[in-house]
């Protein structure tokens, strides 16, 4: 065996090590050192980050099982600094009470899913992708259960679990009838193969795979799991599936449907998409606009950002992927300062509903500033980078130029404007609604005022640094071999 | 194989019995990717591995899912689906 091949995975090598340097503090330095395990972890993750932005060697390793080209590896410097604000924000949280003593547990298990993602965005074999996303998926139900003593979180855990093995099973028979079609798991080899391939398997096929995968983006028939989850889940875990899991997804399902179905994209997929675009971004916005508790608010909303994030891949374009890459990057930064918000607020005073947030401007103005920015940037509101991101992704759609996807591109304008309409409920309520017993005035700890210090530089300033969108379209421009097969 | 489990998933209230039903589709997929792999193309034998990959995850899966179950069982001393139902619009 070659192994210089390890060369190619320096990201996925430097992430075990940053887990195995966690597990280790956390088993043997002394219990009294432990409550340093949060910042230790945060720092030498921050570390990682920093370091994995030199750029990689591009090609296949591993019998062509595992890619690196600079595509995978914008995605996981993506991650990578969302991963690293999660981590920032959760270590007050960590040192609480009730957390305390499973602490190294949650960054363990929050860093190997992380792995499992880099397995989904790099694998080039469907068992790869397979074992990818079942890391990636399987650590997160026990998170979700993290905190023992509440009710809610173990029912929400419950919910996951049964409805992510149902799916993944699910998905694993979409794979097997591929599999019996083609005769190969390699993403290469399948789509030589089912190039002049329109059997009825493949569409049952196809609608299962995109089942399987669209339950991890919480599209729509497959959604009924992400309110009860996010609800249930402790705020940090909630954060980290609605942005994480949901990005490293959808680029996997990009890299798939284009690169191993493309063939099959205007006979079989394009259809499907569609119809599941339209009302995920629909149903998602109908469903929020009537939420109350916060959390199970930014679930609904986070479906019908999914709904958005799908247009790059119906746009099965270099445009189309550059921009759902940017549109992951601003999602990140905005959900994570509403979710930061959220989870300060929720630690200090145990308030989640709208209503608790009257009058938080008068008590707490910078946190009702950064809510403001957040909601402003979900909602795409010009000077903000989520308007750019939107803009970009409609952009992408439209260039293929067909009717059919500029009627979606209008439908999804149209959601925006609905959408707006339950953002700004969120400020009104801050900013203008009064109310008796308003949120008192407090301070955060400083590792919440830094992570929302970071999410709201990116809200301000990746709409404005053009060089970003430019450097990622320069980037998926070069993926030739990814956009033969369309 | 598969149409048994889904059924059981679908119409069981027990969340156990549930789980049953899960393994049934799990362990149908897999006998699946053998049968394609021994009939259809007997000269390689990537089917086989992927049905041994799917049987460890399978497992997996259902040590994670038995103990949030019990965990469940524990706080609500319940494990029907329809008394399990805080969570709601």
């Amino acid at each position: 065996m070659d192994y210089s091949q390890f060369l190619m995975m320096p990201q996925e090598i430097g992430l075990l090590v940053v887990f195995l340097l966690v597990f280790l503090y956390d088993t043997f330095m002394p219990a009294k050192t432990l409550k340093g395990l949060p910042l230790f972890a945060t720092i030498v993750f921050g570390i990682f980050t920093i370091f994995s932005f030199f750029p990689v060697q591009d090609g296949m390793a591993f019998g062509d099982m595992f890619e690196s080209n600079k595509a995978t590896w914008a995605m996981k410097n993506i991650l990578n600094i969302g991963m690293f604000i999660v981590l920032l924000q959760s270590i007050k949280w960590a040192n609480s009470d009730f957390v305390s003593i499973r602490r190294g547990e949650f960054y363990e298990l929050l860093l190997l899913t992380l792995f499992g993602m880099y397995l989904m965005i790099s694998g080039r074999h469907f068992l790869v992708f397979v074992i990818g996303l079942e890391t990636a998926s399987l650590p997160l139900a026990t998170l979700v259960a993290f905190e023992k003593k509440y009710y809610e979180s173990h029912e929400a855990a419950a919910k996951y679990v049964l409805t992510a093995v149902f799916s993944s099973a699910i998905m694993l028979l979409g794979l097997s009838f591929v599999y019996g079609l083609t005769g190969t798991l390699y993403f290469n080899e399948i789509a030589k193969t089912i190039v002049d391939e329109k059997s009825l398997l493949l569409i049952v096929a196809l609608a299962f795979l995109i089942s399987g995968v669209g339950y991890k983006l919480s599209l729509v028939p497959f959604h009924l799991w992400t309110a009860d989850v996010y609800q249930g889940a402790p705020t940090m875990v909630t954060s980290y599936l609605s942005v994480i899991s949901k990005g490293s997804a959808a680029f996997a399902f990009f890299v798939i449907m284009v690169q191993v179905f493309g063939a099959a994209y205007a006979s079989i997929w394009e259809w499907m998409l569609y119809a599941i675009i339209v009302i995920t971004i629909t149903v998602g916005n109908l469903f929020a606009i009537r939420q109350r508790n916060l959390k199970r608010f930014l679930a609904f909303s986070s479906i019908s950002q999914a709904g958005y994030i799908m247009l790059g891949v119906i746009a099965a374009n270099a445009l189309g992927m550059a921009s759902m890459m940017y549109y992951i990057l601003v999602y990140i930064f905005s959900n994570l300062a509403a979710f930061g918000v959220i989870a300060v607020i929720e630690r200090k005073t145990g308030k989640v509903t709208t209503d608790d947030y009257n009058g938080l401007f008068k008590t707490n103005p910078w946190l009702a500033f950064v809510m403001m920015l957040a909601m402003f940037s979900l909602g795409g509101i010009p000077p903000f980078a989520g308007f750019f991101s939107k803009f970009f992704i409609f952009l992408g759609a439209a260039k293929t130029g067909s009717v059919a996807v500029y009627v979606l591109v209008l439908i999804a304008l149209i959601n925006t404007i609905i959408s707006l309409y339950y953002y700004l409920l969120v400020v009104k309520a801050m900013f203008i609604r009064q109310d008796e017993c308003v949120i008192p005035a407090f301070k955060s700890h400083w590792t919440e005022r830094a992570g929302l210090w970071i999410c709201t530089l990116g809200i301000i300033l990746i709409g404005l640094v053009s060089c970003i969108y430019t450097s990622l379209s320069e980037i998926t421009a070069s993926l030739t071999s990814m956009f033969s097969m369309v | 194989m598969f149409g048994c489990g889904l059924y059981g998933f679908i119409t069981r209230k027990n969340m156990i019995a549930m789980l049953i039903s899960l393994e049934l589709m799990l362990n149908s997929v897999d006998i699946n990717f053998v049968v394609f792999n021994r009939y259809l193309f007997p000269a390689q034998h990537e089917g086989m591995f992927f049905a041994l990959f799917a049987i460890a995850i399978a497992a997996a899966e259902t040590a994670v899912a038995i103990a949030i179950i019990i965990n469940v069982y524990r706080l609500a001393k319940n494990v029907d689906i329809n008394q399990i139902t805080k969570l709601k619009f």
